[in-house]
């Protein structure tokens, strides 16, 4: 099989945020060494609980954050690097004194880039300026980026973004607040797709809307990706949505990804033993199975990312822990067809 | 012992309102059920459809500006709604007590953990202080706190989403009360969490006997934990059944909706099939059924009368035209 081009790909990505501890400035680890890579008009979903880094991933992936290393890839070109070197082990090569080898750093500038690479954000309600109207807070890409000859073409071009999204024109100069949820995420939606992007992200888009108003925007997007060939990354804490517009599935616990694979396959054989109590603990709404189904309820509550366990940052809820787990990370293995785990008892 | 004594509680024809500057907002119009000791009920709708104003009411914990206008709530045959607050404020807590969905906004941030306890049980019980100390820990323990001794000098901020909502829990639980009503438990938690946090409840619930409320938007919460399920849309009841009646069997146009427009393990590859429309606005109700706009399968007398419970099966009723749809067209015809 050719090699197919990935459009974005991540690798090593680091983000840590310090923290005041006192007189002492502590890195909050909230993403730690995670890669991986989307191809062009695939979903890849990001799962996990809160507090684990997905939405930190999506971020820093767009640069809102500045990574703090790692290497991010969009179509081809370096967006960012901070040069380190890698073994295969996936440890940091050192020079004699400790230090990590830095071998050409690289620092894109972003703005060009924002025309492919888009973010829809969680909130409908705080993510539009209310003081803006439908059509300037959609037509605001268009004048960042200078997409536009004449006022009547930018105009045009609102009016078809609207209807691209389902939102009646007449509407264009109304203020965010005169809108539903699931309209303020289809006015975010639109923003989004002004400039024409090739990929989204997607942080926890249906989240806020009520379930009957869910499957409108799950929709949606599954038709703008067929349009337009978009791809992206889907940020949610839902896992049945997630499975069902995703291609794929990475699930995050702890700033790491414990395991990739293709969705059905997550789903129908999940290996690492997070995975598992994550999609067994999820409510099926089917009172049969609801029935028979074994919840593996996990002890206790996630760790604080300021006090990370050694080695496996999942161990201290693990059934299966032994004393390799607290004394090595494990890496992400393939297990056949792409199935990355990073674990070593399972 | 006649048929209405074995109810816990009955809600009687309830009707809330809020009277806001725009007007009178309907919340609750019209809602009928029946609770049984120990039974497990769950009111699902989304937001709007009156579902937490209906707990809030059996409550009495409207805003000012709500206020019951018609209706019965009845508490072992005693209608609550005569009662005075000092009889109320015995009510709440210890026969009925409520536990709310955000577990941080529900807690005071500047009492411990072991204040807020004591003062629930020792406005219920003549418990002195060292008795409601031993209590409260006994209580914490129940619901699974590790170290509860520790957690009683604590305040709210320094614990997690899931422990908030387990001292909650324990909180509402301290005087034993007949009915817990649970105002979505869990939405603001984890997955993991809410299934730990779920299970606690229905533990707790063969050891104590209380009869729960759960009040939710996610079906597959109701799906796992309820008995009787009691669908609401714009202020009323539309289908109500067993958990096997409303998922296998749905008789509401709205509940087939919802039905459909949730993933499910068997239709991860076909599209989903939204309910079209946007919600409600409950300051400007339609004149006959409140779905209608929305319903796919609208007829003439939807837009003209609000439908009746219709019985669809044993235990299972519908308030939808489309179950005597033959009747209608025939009617329509002649």
């Amino acid at each position: 099989m050719a090699e197919e081009k990935n459009l974005v790909e991540v690798s090593h990505l680091k983000q840590y945020f310090p923290v005041s501890q006192g007189f002492h400035k502590v890195p909050l680890k909230a993403v730690d060494d995670v890669s991986f890579t989307i191809r062009p008009g695939e979903t890849l979903g990001l799962v996990g609980e809160s507090g684990c880094g997905k939405t930190t991933v999506g971020r820093s992936l767009l640069r809102l954050y500045e990574p703090t290393a790692g290497r991010i890839v969009f179509d081809g070109d370096v967006l960012f690097d901070s040069g380190e070197q890698y073994d295969a082990n996936g440890e940091v090569i050192r020079d004699e004194n400790g230090k990590p080898v830095i071998k050409n750093p690289v620092k894109k500038k972003m703005l060009p880039y924002r025309k492919k690479m888009q973010m829809v954000f969680q909130d409908p309600y705080s993510s539009l300026d209310p003081r803006m109207t439908v059509e300037d807070i959609i037509g605001e890409p268009l004048d960042t980026h200078h997409l536009y000859k004449n006022k009547k073409e930018r105009r045009e071009k609102i009016l078809a973004l609207m209807d691209t999204v389902g939102l009646n024109a007449e509407h264009a100069m109304r203020y965010a607040h005169e809108f539903s949820g699931g309209q303020r995420q289809r006015i975010g939606i639109a923003r989004a797709l002004a400039v024409n992007p090739q990929f989204i992200v997607c942080d926890e888009p249906v989240s806020a809307l009520d379930v009957s108003i869910q499957a409108q925007v799950i929709n949606m997007f599954e038709e703008l990706q067929e349009k337009l060939g978009l791809a992206y990354l889907f940020i949610a804490h839902d896992l049945l949505v997630v499975h069902h517009i995703s291609d794929r599935i990475a699930v995050m616990y702890l700033g790491h990804i414990m395991e990739i694979a293709d969705a059905d396959e997550l789903n129908d054989n999940p290996i690492h033993p997070y995975t598992l109590s994550l999609l067994s603990a999820v409510p099926i709404p089917d009172p049969e199975t609801a029935r028979h189904s074994h919840r593996i309820v996990l002890e206790g509550d996630v760790p604080s990312p300021l006090k990370m366990p050694t080695g496996c940052p999942f161990r201290t809820r693990c059934r299966y822990a032994t004393e390799q787990c607290a004394a090595q990370r494990p890496i992400l293995t393939d297990r056949g067809n792409g199935h990355m785990v990073a674990c070593f008892n399972k | 012992m006649s048929e209405e004594e074995k109810y816990i509680l009955q809600v009687k024809d309830l009707h809330t309102s809020f009277f806001t500057d725009n007007g009178e907002v309907q919340a609750v119009n019209g809602v009928n059920f029946n609770l049984k000791a120990g039974e497990t009920m769950g009111i699902v709708g989304e937001s709007g459809s009156g579902k937490s104003v209906t707990a809030y009411s059996i409550m009495q914990i409207l805003a000012e500006t709500g206020k019951v206008t018609q209706g019965e709530i009845l508490f072992n045959g005693e209608n609550i709604l005569n009662w005075n607050e000092k009889q109320l404020e015995k009510f709440r807590g210890e026969k009925i007590s409520i536990i709310f969905q955000d577990p941080m906004t529900s807690l005071n941030p500047t009492f411990t953990i072991g204040w807020q306890l004591i003062e629930a049980i020792r406005l219920h019980t003549d418990k002195d202080k060292k008795q409601a100390w031993d209590r409260a820990v006994e209580m914490l323990t129940l619901v699974g706190v590790n170290e509860p001794e520790a957690r009683m000098k604590q305040y709210p901020h320094e614990l997690s989403g899931g422990m908030r909502q387990r001292i909650m829990i324990a909180m509402s639980l301290c005087c034993e009360p007949d009915v817990l009503i649970a105002d979505e438990p869990t939405t603001a938690l984890d997955v993991t969490i809410q299934a730990q946090i779920l299970e606690l409840m229905q533990d707790l619930q063969k050891k104590l006997g209380m009869a729960i409320i759960i009040v939710t938007h996610d079906l597959g919460v109701i799906a796992s934990m309820c008995d009787e399920i009691m669908v609401m849309y714009g202020g009323r009841v539309c289908e109500r059944g067993s958990a096997d009646d409303i998922f296998y069997r749905p008789a509401h146009e709205y509940t087939k909706g919802l039905l459909r427009s949730i993933p499910r393990a068997d239709n991860m590859k076909e599209k989903l099939i939204p309910i079209g429309g946007t919600p409600i606005n409950m300051l400007n109700l339609p004149q006959g059924c409140a779905f209608c706009p929305r319903c796919a399968n609208a007829m003439k007398i939807c837009l003209r009368e609000k439908p009746d419970e219709i019985v669809v099966g044993e235990g299972h009723k519908a308030a939808c035209f489309m179950n005597v749809k033959e009747a209608f067209e025939e009617k329509e015809e002649a």
